[in-house]
């Protein structure tokens, strides 16, 4: 038998089937393509022992982190059009984001207006009670969230070097806040989803997004770098989102609707802006 | 402790997290980066030489396998799904890179860490010799070299068939070849490795018998 050429030995080596048994048969009787597969074995063998660098125990977690903020929204809701990558246009367009926030508002604010407006169903009295105290719990926790998440974006909007010639801008306290808002913030969705309040989870999830823009920025950002955080926040809407959810919410505490914050800080909070 | 979940659970974790993710539950999508993007980068290492650029190619290959994530519902593996994207954005890369700079030395670093590496104590034999240990040092530059010597396209070829197991109509779909094709840019990756790497491998050999008779 003649012998088999070299990539039919490296197929070989690689386990392939098509015409192993006469391969094998041939390697029997024929030192020479022994040697040969000796050959292309001791290289890929000297191969493998080039070492990857170890990434880390946490690297799942850093590689979550750096990937996150950048994943858009998923086309699963109902309001998904909004959100999707059109051809045409970045998916961040300031005009489709404008309407989305105030779809987005007019959806929560009518869900919120038809949630506490609804009649209570006789006989199921204590079920709907205890519903609707779980649901007031949420919005008054919400409410002053995003009261809090309020302040953070707007100091943000507001700060800048304090001279002209200033070449970087400490950014660490609005980070920090951001940072503790987050898991918060994270909480809060989970909750909204469970109890299928998808509208406010929607906005929770787009702050989330921000928060974590900010949070994982450097501590000192260049005054291009702090124009580039804002624009994001200003493409994003959620500033405007933001501020209609939140008055929405302080009317519902204000009418009696939900029970008195704990600490007052809900309302003095959120007024500041 | 963290246990080693068997492949069935797995592939069963992997399709809830993609059924959430689909859902709209972004976290769950966060199951599938933290227990995969180790691979990912592996390969991706081995395809781009660097870690900066693996880390790179591990964020694209998840944002694009977000992006797509409906196209993968009916698919049965997502760790083989997400490690084929990764392997299309790397050579798209390598590429990319490559027109950019055809002539690009080994990094100092990379050569740094080659000459690190010390190769030989994977091996169990006898104690090494001042010799081997430049033998070994000399081999590790060399194969990195070689490596990048490569084509992308056969690059791609050697890490996903030697390194990562796949099969070739998977390499054929990464390089959007035919199986033919495919197969023979396995080929010829080989061959060329071959051509450079042999004579060191065969010295390191030589080496190697000599300090085991001493």
């Amino acid at each position: 038998m003649k012998h088999p050429k070299e990539e039919e030995l490296i197929a070989y080596h690689d386990g392939e089937d098509a015409g192993r048994e006469t391969i094998t048969a041939h390697l029997g009787d024929c030192p020479e393509c022994q040697a040969e597969l000796a050959r292309i074995d001791a290289l890929l063998a000297a191969l493998n022992t080039i070492p990857v660098p170890d990434p880390g125990e946490d690297y799942g977690q850093r590689a979550w982190q750096q990937i996150s903020p950048r994943l858009p929204q998923h086309r699963a809701h109902w309001w998904g059009f909004l959100f999707s990558e059109p051809k045409t246009a970045p998916w961040f367009a300031p005009r489709r984001w404008a309407a989305a926030g105030a779809i987005a508002a007019l959806v929560l604010a009518a869900f919120i207006a038809g949630r506490f407006s609804r009649p209570n169903v006789p006989g199921n009295s204590v079920a709907v009670d205890q519903t609707k105290v779980r649901e007031r719990i949420l919005v008054m926790a919400v409410g002053e969230h995003l009261g809090r998440s309020e302040m953070v974006l707007v100091e943000l909007a507001n700060s800048g070097p304090d001279t002209a010639g200033q070449k970087e801008v400490n950014i660490s306290g609005e980070q920090r806040r951001a940072e503790d808002l987050l898991e918060e913030n994270r909480l809060y969705r989970q909750t909204a989803l469970e109890q299928g309040d998808t509208a406010l989870a929607g906005v929770l999830d787009e702050l989330e997004r921000v928060l974590l823009d900010v949070a994982h920025s450097p501590q000192q950002v260049t005054p291009a770098q702090l124009e580039a955080i804002r624009q994001r926040i200003e493409a994003r809407g959620i500033l405007f989102k933001v501020r209609v959810v939140g008055k929405e919410l302080q009317q519902r505490e204000e009418s009696g609707s939900a029970p008195a914050s704990p600490n007052g800080s809900a309302k003095g909070e959120r007024n500041k802006v | 402790m963290n246990r080693m979940p068997s492949v069935e659970t797995t592939a069963e974790s992997d399709a809830i997290a993609v059924e959430r993710t689909l859902a709209g539950d972004r976290d769950a999508f966060r199951i599938l980066v933290e227990r995969h993007s180790r691979n990912v980068y592996r390969l991706a290492y081995r395809m781009t030489g660097n870690q900066h650029d693996a880390e790179e190619v591990v964020q694209e290959a998840f944002l694009r396998a977000y992006q797509k994530l409906s196209q993968f519902a009916s698919r049965a593996n997502f760790g083989t799904w997400v490690y084929r994207i990764a392997a299309n954005y790397a050579i798209d890369r390598m590429r990319q890179k490559k027109s950019e700079d055809s002539n690009r030395a080994l990094p100092a670093r990379e050569t740094e860490d080659g000459m690190e590496m010390d190769l030989m104590s994977t091996v169990p034999d006898a104690a090494p010799s001042p010799e081997r240990l430049a033998q070994s040092g000399q081999l590790a530059v060399q194969m990195r070299r070689a490596l990048t010597q490569l084509t992308p396209a056969e690059r791609t070829a050697f890490v996903m068939r030697h390194w990562g197991g796949s099969g070739i109509e998977e390499i054929a779909e990464a390089l959007k070849s035919s199986t033919s094709a495919a197969k023979n840019t396995v080929f010829r990756s080989v061959q060329k490795l071959r051509k450079t790497l042999e004579p060191f491998v065969e010295q390191r050999g030589r080496v190697r018998a000599m300090g085991t008779e001493l």
